[in-house]
This record gives C-alpha cells, structure tokens and sequence, in this order.
C-alpha cells in the first residue's frame, strides 16, 4: 500500500509538473491577450517530433534547447501574421483561428512524419532506474522531468517577479492601455509571451515526447487536459495554474491506480446487482476507468460554481 | 413617413415583390430536392447527396448557435450522436415489435433525444457566453467521449451501435430499402426542418438571440433574461441537431461514438464557417461544398482534411463572412447589372490561383508520398501526369507553378477589385 501510495505520488508529482509547463504558458497568454489557444498543445506536439527529427541527427541534448526556440519562432509567426489579424473580429473569432491552426498542425505532423507513432527514446545518458523502493523503481528520467519543470517554473517566477520585463508582462496583463502609454510596445510584449510559451509548450514535449509517445494524437490527449487545468486553476492566474496542475496531475494517477467499482464496493457489504439490469454498466465501472472522466467533471463544476477558478480574479 | 404617404403603391408592390420571392425561395428549393435523384441518378451521387442533406441539417443547426447565438460550440455532435444513438436504439426496438415506430417518424424521436440533452446540459452551459460557454461545450463532449466507453451496452463500444430499417413497421406502406428512398426521406426532414429553423430566426426569440449575441446588457435593459434566450436557442440547436442524427442512423444504420466526437464536431464548425455564420444560407453552401470536397479529395488523398483545414483558416483569416458572404457582396453589383464585367477580371484572377493551388498540392502530395506512402513505386499520378517525386524535375516544376501562380495573382488581384469596386458603385442618381 505504501508502495502504490509512494509511486502514485511521484508519478503524479511528475505529470502535473508536465501540465504545468503547457499550462503556464497557456494562461499567461490568456491573461494578455484573452485568447484561450487552442494550438497551445500542437506546439507541445511539434515540440515532440522537433526534438525527434533533431534527435536524430545531432543527439537528444542539442534538441532540448534548439527544438524549442524553433517553435517558439514559429509560435510568435503565428501570433504576428494570424492572430493579430483576427483580432478585431473579437475573441470568438480568435478562438476558432486557433482551432483551425491545431486542425492545420495536426495535419501537417501526418504529411510530414506519418501516422504511425515515432519510436522516440529516453536518451542513453538517463536510462537507468535512479533508486528502488521495494520492488518499484523510478526510472532516473522521470526525475529528470521533474528538475526541469521545476526549473522553469522558478525561472518563470523569477522573471515575472524581479525582472523590469516581468514587470512589464505582468502591467500588460491588466492595464494593457497604460503601459502602452508609457511607452512599450504592447502588441509586441504580446507576441513574445506567446512565442514563450509556444516554446515552454514545445519543451514539454520535448521531454515527454519519449514517456508518454509522440503521435499525432498526442496533442489532442493533452490539449484538453490543459484546458481544465487552466479554468480550475483561474483564467489567467499562475499560482492557479501551478496548484490545479498538481491537483489534476495526482488525482488522475491515484485514479488509474485504484481498481474499485461501485458494485464490487457493494458486494462486499453483500448487496449484488442484477446483471441483467440496465444500469449494470454503471455498477461495474471501475475507478480506473472513471479516471478520463473525471478532470471534466471537475471542469464543468467548477464552471458552474466558481467561473472565476480556484485563484482567478474576474470571469471572462 | 411621407414616402410611404405618398407612393402607397410602390410600397405595396415592394412587399408584393418581398412575398413572392421569398415564398418562390421555399418552392424553388422544394422544385431542386424533387428533381435532384433524377437528374443525377448514379447511386454514389445519391449516397454523397443523402450526406449533404444530413450535413445540411446538422450545419443549420450550428449555426442557431454560432451565427444566431454567438455562441461557439466545440461539442454540437453531442446532440447529434445522443439524438441518433436513440433513434438507432428505438429502430431496433421497433424491429422487434416492442415499439410501433416507422422510419419516416425515427429523426423526430433522435431529435426529442437530442432535445433532452440539450435541456440537462443547457441548463447550466448557458449561464455563461463567450469563452466559458465554449469551454463548457468542450467539456461535455470530453465528458461524452469518454462515458462512450464506460456505457457498452448504450454506444456498442468500438463497434457501434448497428441497426436495420427494413425491419421497422411501416407507415402509408412507404418502403426504406434503397438509397434513394432513404434520399426523399432526407429531403423531406432537410425540407421541413429548414423551414422551422428559419421561422425559428424570425420570431421574437430567435431575434432576441440576436441582441443577446450582439449586446447581452442591453437585451437585460429591455426585459429579457439573456440566460433565458441563449437556453432556448440552445435547446432548439439541440433538436434539430437530433434530427439530424435521427436521419444518420436511419441512413447509415450504424452509430459509433465517433460520431459525437470531438472530430465530428470540429467538422460542423469548419463547414458552417466556411460557408459563412452571417446568413442563413451559409451553412447550407458550407455544408453541401465540404460534403462534396470531403467525399472527392478522400478519393484521391489521405490529406483531405488538410486541404479542408488550409480552406478553413483561409477563410477566418481573409474572408470571415464566409461564402455565403463574399457572395452577398456581390448583390450591389447584380442590382446595378453590372455583374457580367466582373467575369473577366475574375477569371484571369481566378486561374492564376489555381496555378499557384496545382503548384502547393502538387508538392504536398510529393512531400506525403515520399514520407507516407507504400515505397515499392517509383512514380505517381498526379493531375493526370505520372510524377517521379524522388527525382528533382517535379519538385522544380510544381515550385515554378507556385511562383508563377503567386505573381500573377498578385498582379491580377488589385485589378479584380477595382473592377469590383467600380460595378459595386451604386447608380448614377438621375
């Protein structure tokens, strides 16, 4: 018990670190622009195959730092030549631009690399298990997810709170209009952030493209994900964004973890359910197989009852 | 006022005039359902058309929302796979006897189904417009998607759930047994639900959504609850994407979750965008040219969803009011009858797009076919021409296309829209 307790947490631990590094970048963007970006995890997936292709050629560590920077160009293209234009026709408009981008990127990622998934591997240098606890071991490249994410996330805190431009980023953010009064080119503090975190969503899947696949699904699977942790956590708010990330990261894996289902709770007391019976579906589900469901369910709630997240301040 | 004092006649021939064609619309169109299966009598024209038809609906539909509403849905296939998921059910039902429902009745029972949901997921998705509103869509269709498989024995799991409809009871003796009586079938639900759709926009409800989508304050100010109206129109979208969902399993005998999913919802958008969210006709002209690019491209490409996607953002990025739009642009110009001296300047221009679009599918297909492809051959036909993509002729002579294309185009492009501005000028005012 202790050891599915232990390793749920880590594990947890790491993919809601992950989620933090795609929905960090999705909330700032959000909180400048009120864009939610749909193509958010298309970068995280261009992200993968990037850091693939580079892989290949020059080793996993260039790639690390070089397939990012190449999406966060690409991201800042899209935002300049594309979002801006759309701009005017209001947010609805944005947000169906977006969509068709994740639609356009997808595709592109089938032309160009195929449908099959890539066989991207965990590189050479990080391929031992770091320690064992019990009979589980923790393989040392969920570690290394870990020191990154946690590294951005300081350097992401650090750069937002000590820096003239966090300063700047941060006024944006609520006073877009007194800040371009003052002198700085709001459209472009705009187009960085988004080249940014287009980058941060890239290196993301830089380092999961090799633990969770690289696919041309991959965006999808995560993409919604991200979406909920970003409205639980607050449109907008980082701190949010950083704790529903956890949240959903190691609810979803104690979920995975527990194979317990409202009929087999029953029979223990020893009530049975009736096979036959039209909810006998719903008896046998597993937690297990609840777990997919369960980040929306939160969503919806949360919508419902509190529009602003966990630590937003104002509803869109 | 002292205008219609006096010319009484004028007016009254105006609205005379307003009757006839907006009634002659409905005939026409009633005229063009009828004839269709016999003008065009191939048997896969008929099966692309009863598609287009479901489409049709189901695109209408989407647009109460969007167009209507302005609300973006990112989960509309909800309602149009629950509402089929249930007429598919309820057709099994009645081909065992249990039930005494005959086919030509099955789309109203998926869009009561559709109906129902949209009313338990209305209820609390409309409290909010906007951003929130389209996350909460996303949400639920998640939500769906995967309950799709944790309920085996309502979705059928990754088979589907598969039905028969000869088996059903009938009503007047009418017989479903081929394509084409499924059509007529299509076209009279297509029919009667585009007339409700259209009434729907013109009562006061459908125009209050307007103001709701257009400045939900002052809808408050005048005494509406914008709650209220986004809810109704949100459960009436809900219905007849039902129906259309009834027409599916009707025609298709086979439901899979698939059918609700994220991706088919994505497709409603894109074809009711593309054909314009302004107007009503939009969304038939969207849904009618991606039914048909969709069934033509995916005989030819494995890619046609990417051509469709490069149409799509081309459309939200130069042409937001969609085709329907770009069409209506043009009423000026046929009013002051002058709409024959813009052929020409369109079609140079045109033409030179098309090279340019040779030219980039061209090279797509090669990129696709040396990544993708079986690799046993060396050649493939493309436009009608053998092309060796592994050899750097092709290559050279596609990028030429585009470049020569892309010039012309912008040589001629300037020169199509002074011609367009100069037949749009409205008449000398004698």
């Amino acid at each position: 018990m202790f050891q599915l307790i232990f390793f749920s947490l880590l594990n947890g631990l790491v993919y809601g670190m992950l989620l933090f590094m795609l929905s960090s970048g999705l909330t700032l963007i959000f909180g400048m622009m009120g864009v939610l970006n749909f193509a958010h995890a298309s970068f995280y997936m261009l992200g993968a195959y990037f850091a693939f292709t580079l892989g290949l050629h020059i080793g996993f560590w260039p790639a690390l730092v070089i397939a990012p920077v190449l999406v966060g160009l690409l991201g800042a293209l899209v935002e300049r030549q594309g979002l801006r234009r759309v701009h005017g026709f209001g947010h609805i408009a944005e947000l169906i631009f977006t969509f068709g981008v994740a639609i356009l990127i997808e595709e592109v990622v089938q032309l160009v690399w195929g449908r099959p998934a890539k066989s991207y591997q965990v590189p050479v240098l990080l391929d031992f298990p770091l320690f064992r606890v019990m009979s589980s071991s923790f393989p040392a490249y969920k570690a290394f997810m870990l020191v990154v994410a946690v590294a951005i996330f300081a350097f992401i805190f650090v750069i937002l709170t000590r820096t003239r431009a966090g300063l700047i980023i941060q006024a944006s953010l609520t006073h877009p209009g007194m800040v371009a009064m003052l002198g700085h080119n709001v459209p472009r503090v705009f187009m960085v952030v988004f080249g940014i975190g287009s980058a941060l969503a890239a290196l993301a899947g830089v380092i999961a493209g090799p633990v969770l696949g690289t696919f041309p699904g991959m965006a999808q699977v995560l993409g919604s994900i991200v979406f909920v942790v970003v409205v639980i956590g607050g449109l907008g708010s980082l701190t949010g964004a950083f704790v529903a990330s956890l949240l959903i990261g190691i609810v979803q894996t104690f979920a995975v973890a527990m194979d317990v289902s409202v009929g087999g709770a029953l029979a223990a007391v020893g009530v049975h359910v009736n096979p036959g019976s039209a909810l006998h579906d719903l008896w046998k589900v597993t937690i297990a197989q609840v777990a997919p469901i369960l980040p929306y369910v939160l969503l919806v709630l949360m919508l419902i009852v509190r529009p602003t997240g966990l630590f937003g301040t104002r509803e869109t | 006022m002292s205008t219609v004092s006096t010319r009484p006649i004028a007016v009254a021939g105006v609205a005379r005039a307003a009757r006839v064609r907006r009634y002659g619309i409905w005939l026409a169109a009633a005229v063009v359902l009828l004839a269709l299966p016999q003008l065009i009598r191939t048997g896969t024209a008929i099966a692309i058309m009863n598609q287009m038809g479901i489409a049709v609906v189901f695109a209408l539909s989407f647009n109460m929302l969007l167009g209507q509403g302005g609300m973006l849905s990112f989960g509309h296939a909800v309602y149009f796979g629950l509402g089929g998921f249930i007429a598919a059910h309820v057709l099994n039902l009645a081909g065992r006897g249990t039930l005494w429902i005959p086919v030509p009745v099955l789309p109203l029972v998926g869009g009561l189904g559709g109906l129902a949901f949209a009313i338990l997921f209305g209820s609390f998705s409309t409290r909010r417009a906007g951003t929130v509103f389209a996350m909460i869509s996303l949400g639920v269709a998640e939500l769906m998607a995967a309950s799709s498989l944790i309920f085996d024995r309502f979705f059928g799991g990754e088979e589907g759930i598969t039905t028969n409809r000869s088996k059903a009871p009938l009503l007047l003796g009418l017989e479903f047994t081929r394509d084409r009586q499924v059509y007529y079938l299509i076209a009279f639900w297509l029919f009667v639900s585009a007339i409700a759709m259209y009434a729907f926009s013109r009562t006061p409800v459908g125009r209050m959504a307007n103001a709701v989508r257009d400045n939900p304050e002052r809808a408050e100010f005048v005494g509406y609850s914008q709650n209220r109206v986004r809810f109704v129109s949100f459960c009436a979208a809900g219905f007849f994407a039902g129906i259309a969902g009834g027409l599916f399993a009707v025609n298709y005998e086979i439901l899979t979750a698939e059918n609700m999913g994220l991706n088919a919802s994505g497709a409603v958008l894109l074809m009711t965008y593309i054909g314009g969210i302004g107007s009503f006709v939009g969304p038939v002209i969207g849904a009618v040219v991606f039914t048909f690019l969709q069934s033509m491209l995916s005989d030819y490409t494995g890619m046609w969803l990417l051509y469709l996607g490069i149409l799509f953002l081309a459309t939200v990025l130069f042409v937001p009011m969609g085709l329907a739009g770009v069409l209506m642009l043009h009423a000026p110009a046929w009013r002051a009858r002058r709409i024959g001296r813009l052929v020409g300047p369109y079609l140079v221009t045109g033409a030179l797009a098309l090279v340019a679009a040779v030219g980039i599918i061209g090279i797509l297909e090669m990129i696709h076919f040396v990544v993708a492809a079986d690799t046993t051959r060396p050649t493939r036909r493309l436009f009608w021409v053998a092309v060796a993509p592994r050899t750097l002729t092709p290559w050279l002579g596609f990028a030429a296309l585009v470049v020569a294309g892309a010039l012309g185009a912008r040589w001629a492009a300037p020169r199509a829209a002074a011609a367009f501005t100069e037949a749009s000028r409205p008449a000398a005012t004698s």
